[in-house]
């Protein structure tokens, strides 16, 4: 499938639209960049509450418009006073509507239980701050690859993503999709920096 | 001429901790569609500088009623958006300042933002001075060189 056909078919405009959330000005301008000059529409807000209430979650019933900006990935920052990262992930979850779009956290700190506790809630990913070009890059081709993936269970049932809870650590098939702390697989010299998730597309 | 001041003045901030590879990274951001990239984006850490350290300082003169979780929010923002811009030395600042707000460790606080103030104010001098050789160098008409660290 090329690349092209992938785009359109996921998302009604060829590019990605990401919503990026972060409190700090700074922040919002620095991950503004990184994603437009990775192709990527953004559409930046300061908090949790304005995330919320541009998806159309805050309670307020006249939303139908939105549905014109699909949003395709969120980006949040994790400690925001009012809503935290976490908790906006948790709401976006819990959303029939919005609970399949990837959210990504961002933090400047490498707290293993806080990133544990957002991957469990279903995070796609956990970037540590200060985020660059080549960990946009890659996020942006996990996203593309998670749509390809979507694109095959319609034909092909069997999961191509695991999520942590279900990963079968006996499983040593070549061919089965599982995913992997970072550092086997990833090529960046800073994987220890963060922690990532790879997972293999079943073919 | 001007190359050369500017690679030796660039090498130079690196070399001496002012800057570190995260400023690398946001010239990487920057080309023809958005040529004043850095520039702004360091002018908005400068106001946040501005704007937090004198949210600590006010904090601080409340002497026998400080509030330590507002000095240790500010500096904790302080510390992302000196990070995100590169800004080495206010970076290690800002983590000596925040291990003070969390002992309540009074005169250590006080010196602390006092060192960021004078950090902060340095480097805006400092990255003027290698904003106007890099303007000097596009109106002669030359190209603003790589400079590898």
């Amino acid at each position: 499938m090329v690349v092209a056909d992938l785009l359109s078919s996921f998302s009604p405009s060829p590019e990605l639209h990401v919503l990026a959330v972060d409190d700090s000005f700074v922040d919002r301008k620095v991950i503004e960049r990184l994603l437009r000059i990775s192709a990527c529409k953004v559409t930046t807000v300061e908090s949790g509450t304005r995330a919320l209430q541009y998806l159309g979650l805050d309670g307020d019933t006249g939303s139908s418009g939105l549905k014109d900006l699909k949003v395709n990935l969120i980006v949040t920052d994790y400690s925001m006073p009012g809503l935290t990262g976490y908790e906006l992930l948790k709401k976006i979850k819990e959303s029939s509507v919005f609970r399949e779009i990837p959210v990504v956290i961002m933090s400047s700190e490498n707290i293993q239980p806080r990133i544990e506790q957002c991957m469990t809630e279903g995070a796609e990913d956990f970037l540590l701050k200060p985020v660059k070009l080549a960990d946009v890059k890659r996020l942006k081709e996990l996203i593309m690859r998670s749509g390809e993936a979507e694109e095959r269970k319609t034909t092909n049932p069997s999961p191509t993503r695991i999520l942590q809870n279900d990963f079968d650590s006996s499983s040593s098939s070549t061919s089965s999709s599982s995913f992997h702390d970072g550092s086997s697989l990833d090529e960046d010299t800073q994987s220890s920096k963060r922690m990532k998730l790879e997972f293999t597309v079943q073919d | 001429m001007e190359k050369r001041q500017f690679r030796d003045y660039t090498i130079s901030l690196y070399h001496q901790g002012f800057l570190d590879d995260q400023f690398t990274e946001l010239k990487k951001l920057q080309d023809e569609c958005s040529p004043d990239f850095v520039a702004e984006v360091v002018s908005l850490f400068f106001e946040d500088c501005e704007k937090l350290i004198s949210n600590m300082a006010r904090a601080l003169d409340q002497t026998g009623n400080v509030d330590y979780k507002l000095v240790g929010s500010s500096v904790h923002q302080l510390k992302g958006s000196s990070s995100s811009v590169g800004a080495k030395r206010v970076k290690g600042l800002c983590v000596t300042l925040k291990e003070c707000c969390d002992s309540q460790n009074y005169e250590g606080c006080v010196r602390c933002l006092q060192q960021v103030d004078i950090e902060y104010k340095s480097l805006k001098g400092k990255l003027q001075d290698l904003f106007n050789l890099e303007q000097q160098i596009v109106q002669a008409g030359g190209r603003i060189p790589q400079v590898d660290i």
